[in-house]
Protein backbone atom coordinates (compact mmCIF):
# COMPACT_ATOMS: atom_id res chain seq x y z
CA UNK A 1 0.00 0.00 0.00
CA UNK A 2 1.05 3.55 -0.72
CA UNK A 3 2.01 5.22 2.28
CA UNK A 4 3.50 2.31 4.14
CA UNK A 5 7.29 2.75 5.38
CA UNK A 6 10.53 0.87 6.06
CA UNK A 7 11.60 1.65 9.53
CA UNK A 8 14.86 0.82 10.85
CA UNK A 9 14.77 0.10 14.90
CA UNK A 10 17.19 -0.17 17.89
CA UNK A 11 15.89 -1.80 20.66
CA UNK A 12 17.40 -2.48 24.15
CA UNK A 13 17.64 -6.37 24.41
CA UNK A 14 18.71 -7.35 27.69
CA UNK A 15 17.89 -11.66 28.99
CA UNK A 16 17.38 -10.39 32.18
CA UNK A 17 17.60 -8.40 35.54
CA UNK A 18 21.79 -9.51 35.47
CA UNK A 19 22.67 -9.63 32.24
CA UNK A 20 24.57 -7.16 30.10
CA UNK A 21 22.07 -5.31 27.43
CA UNK A 22 22.79 -4.26 23.87
CA UNK A 23 20.66 -2.06 21.68
CA UNK A 24 19.93 -4.55 19.06
CA UNK A 25 19.34 -3.35 14.73
CA UNK A 26 15.98 -4.91 13.26
CA UNK A 27 14.38 -3.95 10.18
CA UNK A 28 10.62 -3.57 9.59
CA UNK A 29 8.77 -3.70 6.25
CA UNK A 30 5.58 -2.12 5.00
CA UNK A 31 4.24 -0.49 8.15
CA UNK A 32 0.94 1.46 7.89
CA UNK A 33 0.66 4.66 9.30
CA UNK A 34 -2.24 3.93 11.11
CA UNK A 35 -0.64 1.25 12.95
CA UNK A 36 -0.05 2.33 16.93
CA UNK A 37 3.29 1.47 18.07
CA UNK A 38 2.38 -1.01 19.60
CA UNK A 39 1.15 -2.80 16.67
CA UNK A 40 3.80 -2.32 14.76
CA UNK A 41 5.94 -4.27 17.58
CA UNK A 42 3.66 -7.21 16.98
CA UNK A 43 4.61 -7.24 13.86
CA UNK A 44 7.93 -7.26 14.69
CA UNK A 45 7.48 -9.87 17.44
CA UNK A 46 5.75 -12.26 14.32
CA UNK A 47 8.37 -11.34 12.34
CA UNK A 48 10.84 -13.13 14.91
CA UNK A 49 8.79 -15.94 16.14
CA UNK A 50 8.62 -17.04 12.30
CA UNK A 51 12.92 -16.84 12.22
CA UNK A 52 12.73 -19.03 15.53
CA UNK A 53 14.63 -15.75 17.52
CA UNK A 54 13.20 -14.36 21.13
CA UNK A 55 10.61 -11.98 20.98
CA UNK A 56 11.03 -8.54 22.19
CA UNK A 57 9.70 -8.19 25.62
CA UNK A 58 7.67 -4.96 26.36
CA UNK A 59 5.06 -4.51 28.97
CA UNK A 60 1.79 -3.93 27.42
CA UNK A 61 -2.42 -4.23 28.99
CA UNK A 62 -5.44 -1.98 27.69
CA UNK A 63 -4.44 -0.47 24.87
CA UNK A 64 -6.18 2.52 25.13
CA UNK A 65 -3.98 4.69 27.12
CA UNK A 66 -5.53 4.46 30.59
CA UNK A 67 -3.47 1.17 32.08
CA UNK A 68 -0.35 2.72 32.31
CA UNK A 69 1.80 -0.12 31.69
CA UNK A 70 3.09 0.64 28.35
CA UNK A 71 6.15 2.41 29.02
CA UNK A 72 9.22 2.63 26.50
CA UNK A 73 11.87 5.49 26.03
CA UNK A 74 11.10 6.50 22.14
CA UNK A 75 13.98 8.75 20.28
CA UNK A 76 14.78 9.93 23.92
CA UNK A 77 11.70 10.81 25.27
CA UNK A 78 9.13 8.34 27.07
CA UNK A 79 6.24 7.49 25.32
CA UNK A 80 7.75 9.46 21.95
CA UNK A 81 7.51 12.50 20.61
CA UNK A 82 3.71 13.23 20.89
CA UNK A 83 2.30 15.25 23.89
CA UNK A 84 0.05 13.90 26.49
CA UNK A 85 -0.31 10.04 25.31
CA UNK A 86 0.61 6.74 26.41
CA UNK A 87 2.96 4.56 23.71
CA UNK A 88 -0.48 2.39 22.70
CA UNK A 89 -1.64 6.04 22.08
CA UNK A 90 1.42 6.80 19.57
CA UNK A 91 0.77 6.38 16.04
CA UNK A 92 2.83 4.98 13.36
CA UNK A 93 2.00 8.34 11.64
CA UNK A 94 4.24 10.08 13.84
CA UNK A 95 7.31 8.61 11.37
CA UNK A 96 8.85 8.50 8.48
CA UNK A 97 9.68 6.33 5.73
CA UNK A 98 13.03 5.04 6.38
CA UNK A 99 13.11 6.38 10.50
CA UNK A 100 15.47 4.98 12.41
CA UNK A 101 13.98 4.94 15.38
CA UNK A 102 15.95 3.97 19.19
CA UNK A 103 13.60 2.08 21.74
CA UNK A 104 15.02 1.79 25.32
CA UNK A 105 13.17 1.04 28.56
CA UNK A 106 12.56 3.21 31.44
CA UNK A 107 16.43 3.97 33.53
CA UNK A 108 16.07 4.64 37.20
CA UNK A 109 17.64 2.72 39.50
CA UNK A 110 13.84 1.78 41.61
CA UNK A 111 13.04 0.57 38.00
CA UNK A 112 15.14 -2.42 37.29
CA UNK A 113 15.08 -3.76 33.79
CA UNK A 114 13.49 -7.32 33.76
CA UNK A 115 13.55 -8.34 30.74
CA UNK A 116 14.12 -6.18 27.07
CA UNK A 117 11.61 -3.00 27.61
CA UNK A 118 10.05 -4.57 30.39
CA UNK A 119 10.74 -2.67 34.05
CA UNK A 120 9.51 -3.92 37.25
CA UNK A 121 7.55 -0.54 38.75
CA UNK A 122 7.05 -2.06 42.05
CA UNK A 123 8.68 0.95 43.89
CA UNK A 124 5.32 2.78 43.17
CA UNK A 125 3.17 -0.34 44.13
CA UNK A 126 5.33 0.01 47.70
CA UNK A 127 5.01 4.03 47.77
CA UNK A 128 0.85 3.34 47.58
CA UNK A 129 1.17 1.28 50.46
CA UNK A 130 3.02 3.01 52.18
CA UNK A 131 -0.14 5.40 52.90
CA UNK A 132 -1.69 6.66 49.75
CA UNK A 133 -5.21 5.34 50.80
CA UNK A 134 -7.90 5.93 53.48
CA UNK A 135 -7.95 3.54 56.04
CA UNK A 136 -11.63 3.42 56.96
CA UNK A 137 -14.39 2.12 54.17
CA UNK A 138 -16.16 5.55 53.51
CA UNK A 139 -18.79 3.17 52.32
CA UNK A 140 -21.44 4.29 49.32
CA UNK A 141 -21.40 7.62 47.99
CA UNK A 142 -22.87 10.39 49.98
CA UNK A 143 -26.46 12.27 49.10
CA UNK A 144 -25.43 14.95 47.01
CA UNK A 145 -24.44 18.15 49.39
CA UNK A 146 -24.30 16.02 52.75
CA UNK A 147 -20.44 16.37 52.14
CA UNK A 148 -19.52 19.79 50.45
CA UNK A 149 -16.10 20.00 48.71
CA UNK A 150 -15.13 22.99 46.78
CA UNK A 151 -15.27 23.14 43.49
CA UNK A 152 -11.24 24.02 42.99
CA UNK A 153 -10.97 21.42 45.50
CA UNK A 154 -12.64 18.78 43.69
CA UNK A 155 -11.08 19.55 40.49
CA UNK A 156 -7.58 19.77 41.89
CA UNK A 157 -8.16 15.83 43.50
CA UNK A 158 -9.78 14.82 40.01
CA UNK A 159 -7.22 15.97 38.07
CA UNK A 160 -4.48 14.17 40.50
CA UNK A 161 -6.28 11.03 40.36
CA UNK A 162 -6.12 10.91 36.67
CA UNK A 163 -2.15 9.49 37.32
CA UNK A 164 -2.09 6.06 35.95
CA UNK A 165 1.44 5.00 37.47
CA UNK A 166 2.95 4.99 34.16
CA UNK A 167 6.40 5.60 35.60
CA UNK A 168 7.26 8.35 32.55
CA UNK A 169 8.06 11.50 34.80
CA UNK A 170 10.69 9.43 36.33
CA UNK A 171 11.76 8.04 33.41
CA UNK A 172 11.93 11.59 31.81
CA UNK A 173 13.59 13.59 34.82
CA UNK A 174 17.16 13.74 34.53
CA UNK A 175 17.20 12.98 38.42
CA UNK A 176 14.75 9.77 37.86
CA UNK A 177 12.78 11.20 40.90
CA UNK A 178 9.29 10.51 41.38
CA UNK A 179 7.86 13.64 42.52
CA UNK A 180 5.19 13.76 40.38
CA UNK A 181 3.80 10.56 40.78
CA UNK A 182 3.86 10.50 44.74
CA UNK A 183 2.24 14.34 44.33
CA UNK A 184 -0.28 13.15 42.37
CA UNK A 185 -1.06 10.11 44.86
CA UNK A 186 -0.82 12.42 47.95
CA UNK A 187 -2.83 15.15 46.29
CA UNK A 188 -5.71 13.24 45.11
CA UNK A 189 -6.64 12.61 48.57
CA UNK A 190 -5.21 15.77 50.27
CA UNK A 191 -7.95 18.02 49.12
CA UNK A 192 -10.65 15.55 49.80
CA UNK A 193 -12.87 15.15 53.17
CA UNK A 194 -12.00 11.77 53.63
CA UNK A 195 -8.43 12.43 53.30
CA UNK A 196 -8.09 15.10 55.82
CA UNK A 197 -7.59 12.40 58.96
CA UNK A 198 -4.44 11.11 57.82
CA UNK A 199 -3.38 13.73 55.14
CA UNK A 200 -0.07 14.68 57.32
CA UNK A 201 0.86 11.09 57.63
CA UNK A 202 0.01 10.07 54.73
CA UNK A 203 2.87 12.94 52.99
CA UNK A 204 5.47 11.98 55.73
CA UNK A 205 4.98 7.70 54.93
CA UNK A 206 5.01 8.23 51.00
CA UNK A 207 7.93 10.42 51.16
CA UNK A 208 10.29 8.38 52.98
CA UNK A 209 9.00 5.37 50.75
CA UNK A 210 9.57 7.48 47.85
CA UNK A 211 13.49 8.08 49.28
CA UNK A 212 13.81 4.61 50.32
CA UNK A 213 13.17 3.16 46.74
CA UNK A 214 16.26 5.02 45.74
CA UNK A 215 14.64 7.80 43.69
CA UNK A 216 16.59 10.96 42.78
CA UNK A 217 15.34 14.47 44.33
CA UNK A 218 13.30 16.52 42.48
CA UNK A 219 15.30 19.97 40.61
CA UNK A 220 12.39 21.41 39.35
CA UNK A 221 13.38 20.81 35.67
CA UNK A 222 9.38 20.08 35.20
CA UNK A 223 10.57 17.91 32.44
CA UNK A 224 7.96 15.49 33.75
CA UNK A 225 4.88 18.03 33.47
CA UNK A 226 5.83 18.33 29.85
CA UNK A 227 5.99 14.59 29.63
CA UNK A 228 3.23 12.94 31.77
CA UNK A 229 0.37 11.07 29.30
CA UNK A 230 -2.38 12.41 32.01
CA UNK A 231 -0.76 16.06 32.01
CA UNK A 232 -0.78 15.72 35.93
CA UNK A 233 0.72 19.54 37.16
CA UNK A 234 3.79 20.76 38.87
CA UNK A 235 1.04 22.64 40.87
CA UNK A 236 0.63 18.94 43.07
CA UNK A 237 4.78 18.89 43.47
CA UNK A 238 4.35 22.46 45.67
CA UNK A 239 1.24 21.40 47.21
CA UNK A 240 2.91 18.23 48.52
CA UNK A 241 5.92 20.22 49.51
CA UNK A 242 3.55 22.38 51.65
CA UNK A 243 2.25 19.41 52.78
CA UNK A 244 5.57 18.07 54.13
CA UNK A 245 6.80 21.31 55.24
CA UNK A 246 3.81 21.72 57.41
CA UNK A 247 3.52 17.61 58.59
CA UNK A 248 7.10 17.82 59.96
CA UNK A 249 7.16 21.24 61.65
CA UNK A 250 3.35 21.34 63.20
CA UNK A 251 2.50 17.93 63.58
CA UNK A 252 2.24 17.18 67.24
CA UNK A 253 3.32 13.35 66.26
CA UNK A 254 6.99 14.36 65.64
CA UNK B 1 17.27 19.37 66.56
CA UNK B 2 15.06 16.70 66.28
CA UNK B 3 12.06 18.84 64.88
CA UNK B 4 14.33 19.89 61.92
CA UNK B 5 16.13 16.38 61.11
CA UNK B 6 13.67 16.07 57.90
CA UNK B 7 15.83 18.72 56.29
CA UNK B 8 18.89 16.57 56.19
CA UNK B 9 17.34 13.55 55.99
CA UNK B 10 14.61 13.59 53.21
CA UNK B 11 14.94 14.18 50.00
CA UNK B 12 12.44 17.45 49.63
CA UNK B 13 14.04 18.75 53.25
CA UNK B 14 17.18 18.45 51.50
CA UNK B 15 16.14 20.75 48.60
CA UNK B 16 14.22 23.19 50.73
CA UNK B 17 18.24 23.74 52.09
CA UNK B 18 18.93 24.65 49.12
CA UNK B 19 16.08 26.48 48.08
CA UNK B 20 16.16 28.73 51.39
CA UNK B 21 20.32 29.01 51.19
CA UNK B 22 19.91 30.32 47.47
CA UNK B 23 16.85 33.15 48.03
CA UNK B 24 19.85 34.13 51.04
CA UNK B 25 21.96 34.35 48.29
CA UNK B 26 19.84 36.26 45.70
CA UNK B 27 19.04 38.78 48.95
CA UNK B 28 22.97 38.99 48.83
CA UNK B 29 23.33 39.82 45.65
CA UNK B 30 21.57 43.08 45.33
CA UNK B 31 23.42 44.42 48.18
CA UNK B 32 26.52 42.87 46.73
CA UNK B 33 25.20 44.75 43.20
CA UNK B 34 23.79 48.38 44.97
CA UNK B 35 27.22 48.65 46.87
CA UNK B 36 29.58 48.13 43.87
CA UNK B 37 27.07 50.04 41.44
CA UNK B 38 28.56 53.05 43.64
CA UNK B 39 31.92 52.97 41.37
CA UNK B 40 29.20 54.20 38.47
CA UNK B 41 29.19 57.57 40.52
CA UNK B 42 32.66 58.37 38.38
CA UNK B 43 33.81 60.16 41.35
CA UNK B 44 37.10 58.13 41.55
CA UNK B 45 35.85 55.61 43.90
CA UNK B 46 35.21 58.28 47.11
CA UNK B 47 31.43 56.85 47.61
CA UNK B 48 32.58 53.37 46.88
CA UNK B 49 35.66 53.42 49.13
CA UNK B 50 33.67 55.09 51.64
CA UNK B 51 30.36 52.12 51.54
CA UNK B 52 33.50 49.32 51.51
CA UNK B 53 35.09 50.77 54.65
CA UNK B 54 31.60 50.66 56.51
CA UNK B 55 30.90 47.35 54.86
CA UNK B 56 34.52 46.00 56.49
CA UNK B 57 34.00 47.45 60.01
CA UNK B 58 30.24 47.58 61.03
CA UNK B 59 30.08 44.54 63.51
CA UNK B 60 26.44 43.62 61.99
CA UNK B 61 27.92 43.60 58.69
CA UNK B 62 30.73 41.67 59.62
CA UNK B 63 28.76 39.19 61.63
CA UNK B 64 26.27 38.81 58.46
CA UNK B 65 29.70 38.06 56.22
CA UNK B 66 29.68 34.80 58.46
CA UNK B 67 26.04 33.84 57.97
CA UNK B 68 27.07 34.61 54.25
CA UNK B 69 29.85 32.29 54.03
CA UNK B 70 28.15 29.78 55.85
CA UNK B 71 24.93 30.25 53.13
CA UNK B 72 27.58 30.34 50.53
CA UNK B 73 29.33 26.64 51.66
CA UNK B 74 25.78 25.10 53.06
CA UNK B 75 24.65 25.74 48.83
CA UNK B 76 27.74 24.28 47.37
CA UNK B 77 27.94 21.33 49.58
CA UNK B 78 24.57 20.51 49.18
CA UNK B 79 24.29 21.25 45.65
CA UNK B 80 27.12 18.73 44.61
CA UNK B 81 26.29 16.34 47.04
CA UNK B 82 22.34 16.15 45.13
CA UNK B 83 24.19 16.06 41.85
CA UNK B 84 25.94 13.12 42.79
CA UNK B 85 22.71 11.43 44.67
CA UNK B 86 20.91 12.04 41.79
CA UNK B 87 23.27 11.06 39.36
CA UNK B 88 22.88 7.43 41.50
CA UNK B 89 19.59 7.31 40.99
CA UNK B 90 19.61 6.61 37.01
CA UNK B 91 23.22 4.28 37.07
CA UNK B 92 22.40 2.65 33.54
CA UNK B 93 22.02 6.20 30.96
CA UNK B 94 19.61 6.63 27.89
CA UNK B 95 21.41 5.70 24.94
CA UNK B 96 19.58 8.59 23.52
CA UNK B 97 17.76 11.52 25.08
CA UNK B 98 16.10 14.44 24.02
CA UNK B 99 15.78 16.54 26.67
CA UNK B 100 15.09 19.98 25.01
CA UNK B 101 11.79 18.35 24.35
CA UNK B 102 10.33 18.92 27.42
CA UNK B 103 12.84 21.39 29.87
CA UNK B 104 14.94 24.20 29.28
CA UNK B 105 18.77 23.17 29.32
CA UNK B 106 19.75 25.56 31.76
CA UNK B 107 17.33 24.34 34.42
CA UNK B 108 18.46 20.24 33.53
CA UNK B 109 22.41 21.50 34.36
CA UNK B 110 22.13 23.94 37.51
CA UNK B 111 25.28 21.38 38.43
CA UNK B 112 27.26 22.51 35.99
CA UNK B 113 26.34 26.45 36.11
CA UNK B 114 27.09 26.18 39.84
CA UNK B 115 30.38 24.42 39.86
CA UNK B 116 31.49 27.12 36.89
CA UNK B 117 30.05 29.62 39.76
CA UNK B 118 32.31 27.89 42.24
CA UNK B 119 35.42 28.40 40.07
CA UNK B 120 34.71 32.45 39.24
CA UNK B 121 33.75 32.67 42.97
CA UNK B 122 37.41 31.00 44.22
CA UNK B 123 38.92 33.63 41.65
CA UNK B 124 36.72 36.24 42.50
CA UNK B 125 37.12 35.94 46.31
CA UNK B 126 40.76 35.79 45.90
CA UNK B 127 41.17 39.44 44.01
CA UNK B 128 39.07 41.32 46.42
CA UNK B 129 37.73 39.46 49.72
CA UNK B 130 41.44 37.90 50.21
CA UNK B 131 43.11 40.85 49.19
CA UNK B 132 40.87 42.96 51.57
CA UNK B 133 40.42 41.05 54.42
CA UNK B 134 43.21 39.22 54.61
CA UNK B 135 46.24 41.34 54.03
CA UNK B 136 47.35 44.53 54.45
CA UNK B 137 47.97 45.33 50.89
CA UNK B 138 44.88 48.13 51.08
CA UNK B 139 45.24 51.55 52.66
CA UNK B 140 44.81 55.11 52.16
CA UNK B 141 46.72 55.05 49.37
CA UNK B 142 45.65 51.60 47.91
CA UNK B 143 42.21 51.37 48.07
CA UNK B 144 39.63 48.56 47.16
CA UNK B 145 38.76 50.62 44.58
CA UNK B 146 42.46 50.92 43.15
CA UNK B 147 42.81 47.41 43.48
CA UNK B 148 39.55 46.97 41.19
CA UNK B 149 40.86 49.29 38.73
CA UNK B 150 44.06 47.54 38.82
CA UNK B 151 42.80 43.69 38.80
CA UNK B 152 39.99 44.99 35.55
CA UNK B 153 43.39 46.19 33.61
CA UNK B 154 43.60 42.39 32.20
CA UNK B 155 41.75 41.39 29.29
CA UNK B 156 41.65 37.90 30.55
CA UNK B 157 40.42 38.56 33.78
CA UNK B 158 37.08 40.79 32.48
CA UNK B 159 36.87 37.70 30.23
CA UNK B 160 36.34 35.12 33.21
CA UNK B 161 34.59 38.02 34.90
CA UNK B 162 32.01 38.05 31.96
CA UNK B 163 31.40 34.28 31.82
CA UNK B 164 31.17 33.68 35.16
CA UNK B 165 27.90 36.90 35.14
CA UNK B 166 26.85 34.41 31.89
CA UNK B 167 26.56 31.31 34.28
CA UNK B 168 25.43 33.54 37.21
CA UNK B 169 22.51 34.61 34.90
CA UNK B 170 21.71 31.35 33.48
CA UNK B 171 21.71 29.56 37.37
CA UNK B 172 19.35 32.70 38.79
CA UNK B 173 16.76 31.74 35.96
CA UNK B 174 15.93 28.53 36.66
CA UNK B 175 17.32 28.97 40.13
CA UNK B 176 15.01 31.82 41.28
CA UNK B 177 11.39 30.43 40.29
CA UNK B 178 12.61 27.29 41.09
CA UNK B 179 13.42 28.03 44.62
CA UNK B 180 9.71 29.71 44.79
CA UNK B 181 8.50 26.30 43.95
CA UNK B 182 10.19 24.24 46.01
CA UNK B 183 9.07 25.91 49.15
CA UNK B 184 5.43 25.44 47.72
CA UNK B 185 4.96 28.82 46.26
CA UNK B 186 3.33 27.45 43.48
CA UNK B 187 -0.40 29.65 42.90
CA UNK B 188 -1.92 30.95 40.05
CA UNK B 189 -2.16 34.56 41.30
CA UNK B 190 1.45 34.82 41.89
CA UNK B 191 3.87 32.64 40.29
CA UNK B 192 3.46 33.98 37.10
CA UNK B 193 4.72 37.12 39.02
CA UNK B 194 7.22 35.98 40.45
CA UNK B 195 8.39 34.39 37.67
CA UNK B 196 8.67 37.83 35.82
CA UNK B 197 10.49 39.05 38.61
CA UNK B 198 13.10 36.19 38.78
CA UNK B 199 13.46 36.75 34.73
CA UNK B 200 13.61 40.29 35.26
CA UNK B 201 16.61 39.86 38.02
CA UNK B 202 18.65 36.98 35.99
CA UNK B 203 18.88 39.62 33.61
CA UNK B 204 19.08 42.79 35.18
CA UNK B 205 21.55 41.95 38.10
CA UNK B 206 24.39 39.97 36.02
CA UNK B 207 23.66 42.56 33.56
CA UNK B 208 24.91 45.70 36.01
CA UNK B 209 27.81 43.15 37.58
CA UNK B 210 29.29 42.60 34.06
CA UNK B 211 29.25 46.25 33.39
CA UNK B 212 31.75 46.77 36.10
CA UNK B 213 34.89 45.50 34.59
CA UNK B 214 34.06 46.09 31.17
CA UNK B 215 33.72 49.68 32.24
CA UNK B 216 37.20 49.80 33.85
CA UNK B 217 38.82 48.24 30.98
CA UNK B 218 37.63 50.38 28.50
CA UNK B 219 38.05 53.44 30.91
CA UNK B 220 35.02 54.71 31.59
CA UNK B 221 35.36 54.85 34.77
CA UNK B 222 38.81 56.48 36.15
Amino acid sequence: MSGNMNLTLKIWRQKNNKAKGELVNYKVADISPDMSFLEMFDVLNEQLITKGDEPVAFDHDCREGICGICSMHINGRPHGPKHGITTCQLHMRSFKDGDTIVVEPWRAQAFPVIKDLAVDRSAFDRIIAAGGYVSVNTGNAQDGNTLPVPKTDADMAFAAAACIGCGACVAACKNASAMLFVSAKVNQLAHLPQGQPERMERVRAMVAQMDKEGFGSCTNTGACEAECPKEISLVNIAAMNRDYLRANLLDSEG
Amino acid sequence: MGVFSFLLKSSIGKKIIMGLTGLFLIIFLVVHCGVNALIFMNDGGVLFNEAAEFMATNILIRTMEIVLFLGILVHIFQGLYLVFENKKARPVSYAMTNGNANSKWYSRSMGLLGTLLLIFLIIHLRHFWYVSRLTNELNANETLFDEMKEVFSLLWVVMVYLLGMISLSYHLMHGFQSAFQTLGWNHKKYTPIISAIGFCYSIIIPLIFSIMPIAFYLGWIK
